[in-house]
């Protein structure tokens, strides 16, 4: 038997942990306690995706985090489950941000993977396109005028255009990969 | 006192989708004193754009955020999504000088500054602490004592609460319950009322948003209410919009209206139930409407 089919996924081998990616993800914006997680499962017992979901837990993220199966999460397509509810967040007895770990990796898939669900790539079009993530049809404007409504604020695509640039946004968007539906 | 003013935030899906909520909140807000001033410019919140890049996001946030300051106004968003991004990057930026930096270093490219010298509140906030539960139960002129409602108050009002502050309980809230209770109607409580709507994710999986919001409207009609109450245009289009997709999906008839607040405290005030777009609702509220006609009669 050739060494592909001997593999069982489920178990972890110690060259697919990458001791350094916690350091890496602790720097980010909304992940710096991740360290401080004993994987006590709040998180998960109090998730609304995970309580209808086969795939999204939590806790198993955090760990998977601290262990360095960087590889395994970014491709895990159950990432976009999560909701952002931040449940997660506020009941964490260690105050571990892990709806902020969650988007990190979200953040750090389309980054180096160069892959995002659809529906993400249609709302930042619409942005640039129009300033609104949906696209408002004329008949939209003439509707708010006919109910006597204000005329909706006018965008500056210019500068939404600069912000998606000096972020590394466009780049980005400009060849992503894009999937459809999450499997739960 | 001087008349509160805001800068109004719209967001994306009120203009896309649910002007009755925009109605009836002007009507209200116009009636109870409150001066709305237009955005001269505006871009999305950047809530949307937080899975892509964190970012690109808080940037967004931030050029608004500018656009207020330059008009030296805080701003009254309806959307509990863009409450969230708005208030958590203005309260972010203000504490954290190091992310100011960088954020600045970006918006400085469309030559703006984030400065932090103005307040983010959602319509709730507004009214509970500007205009106050006295103005507003005075301006009540029929009390709905007929009706029992249940509230949804939405993720993004009371959490993450390090960030939301206004003193609400993000494991009980009570800020919308109690401005129910001043239109006279009953405000019930029911299982899981915290439990998320499940829109955010409709985008990239129905089945998981579908049951949770069957399961919220299981324990709404278990607790007898007459109508759902929304304070966020997202949750309430997970509610109303598709509820009839939600029925077709388990194959069980609900038909519990839904309704923006201050469409329910418009009704409360007088208004008619056209000039506050409950025409505009999926789910027809005519049994609440026939029930709160007999409250007055």
């Amino acid at each position: 038997m050739s060494e592909t089919q001997e593999y069982v996924p489920s178990v972890i081998k110690a060259k697919e942990m990458n001791p350094k990616f916690k350091y890496e993800m602790s720097k980010k914006h909304g992940a710096e306690r991740l360290m401080l997680c004993f994987q006590c499962g709040t998180c998960t017992a109090d998730c609304p995706i995970s309580r209808f979901s086969d795939f999204y837990r939590p806790r198993k993220i955090a760990r998977m985090v601290q262990l360095g199966l960087k590889d395994r999460l970014l491709s895990d397509e159950a990432l976009w489950l999560c909701s952002s509810c931040f449940a997660c967040v506020d009941h964490c007895p260690q105050g571990v941000e892990i709806a902020g770990i969650v988007r990190v990796l979200r953040n750090l898939s389309v980054k180096e993977r160069g892959v995002m669900p659809l529906v993400y790539r249609e709302l930042a079009s619409n942005l640039l396109k129009g300033g609104y993530v949906y696209e408002i049809v004329e008949s939209r404007h003439k509707k708010r005028a006919e109910l006597g409504l204000p005329p909706l604020p006018k965008p500056n695509l210019e500068e939404i255009a600069k912000i998606f640039e000096v972020t590394g946004s466009s780049k980005v968007l400009e060849n992503v990969k894009t999937f459809e539906k999450v499997k739960s | 006192m001087p008349k509160p003013k805001y800068l109004i935030f719209l967001g994306c899906v009120i203009p896309y989708r649910l002007s009755s909520y925009e109605i009836s909140a002007r009507k209200v807000l116009d009636k109870l004193g409150v001066e709305l001033v237009e955005m001269p410019t505006f871009n999305c919140c950047g809530y949307p754009m937080d899975a892509i890049n964190h970012d690109l996001m808080i940037t967004l946030a931030a050029r608004n955020l500018c656009v207020a300051e330059q008009q030296n106004l805080n701003i009254l968003t309806l959307c509990n999504g863009c409450f969230c991004s708005l208030n958590e990057t203005n309260k972010v930026l203000k504490e954290d000088k190091k992310l100011r930096d960088e954020v600045n270093a970006y918006l400085k490219e469309i030559g703006m500054e984030f400065k932090g010298t103005i307040e983010v509140k959602h319509l709730v906030h507004v009214l509970a602490e500007d205009v106050g539960f006295e103005k507003i139960k005075d301006a009540v002129k029929k009390p709905l004592t007929n009706i029992s409602v249940a509230q949804h108050s939405g993720c993004h009002l009371v959490r993450p609460a390090k960030y939301v502050g206004h003193g609400d309980d993000p494991e009980n809230p009570t800020l919308l319950k109690n401005l129910i209770r001043l239109t006279g109607a009953e405000c019930l409580d029911y299982m899981d009322e915290t439990q998320c709507c499940g829109n955010p994710i409709i985008g990239v999986n129905e089945e998981v948003p579908f049951q949770m919001a069957k399961e919220k409207l299981d324990h709404v009609r278990a607790a007898k209410a007459q109508a759902l109450i929304t304070a966020c245009p997202f949750c309430h289009m997970m509610f109303d919009m598709n509820q009839p997709r939600i029925e077709r999906a388990f194959n069980e008839k609900f038909g519990i209206p839904v309704l923006h607040y201050p469409q329910l405290l418009g009704l409360a005030m007088g208004f008619s139930p056209e000039e506050l777009g409950l025409n505009e609702l999926r789910v027809k509220p005519s049994e609440l409407l026939n029930q709160i006609q007999k409250g007055e009669s």
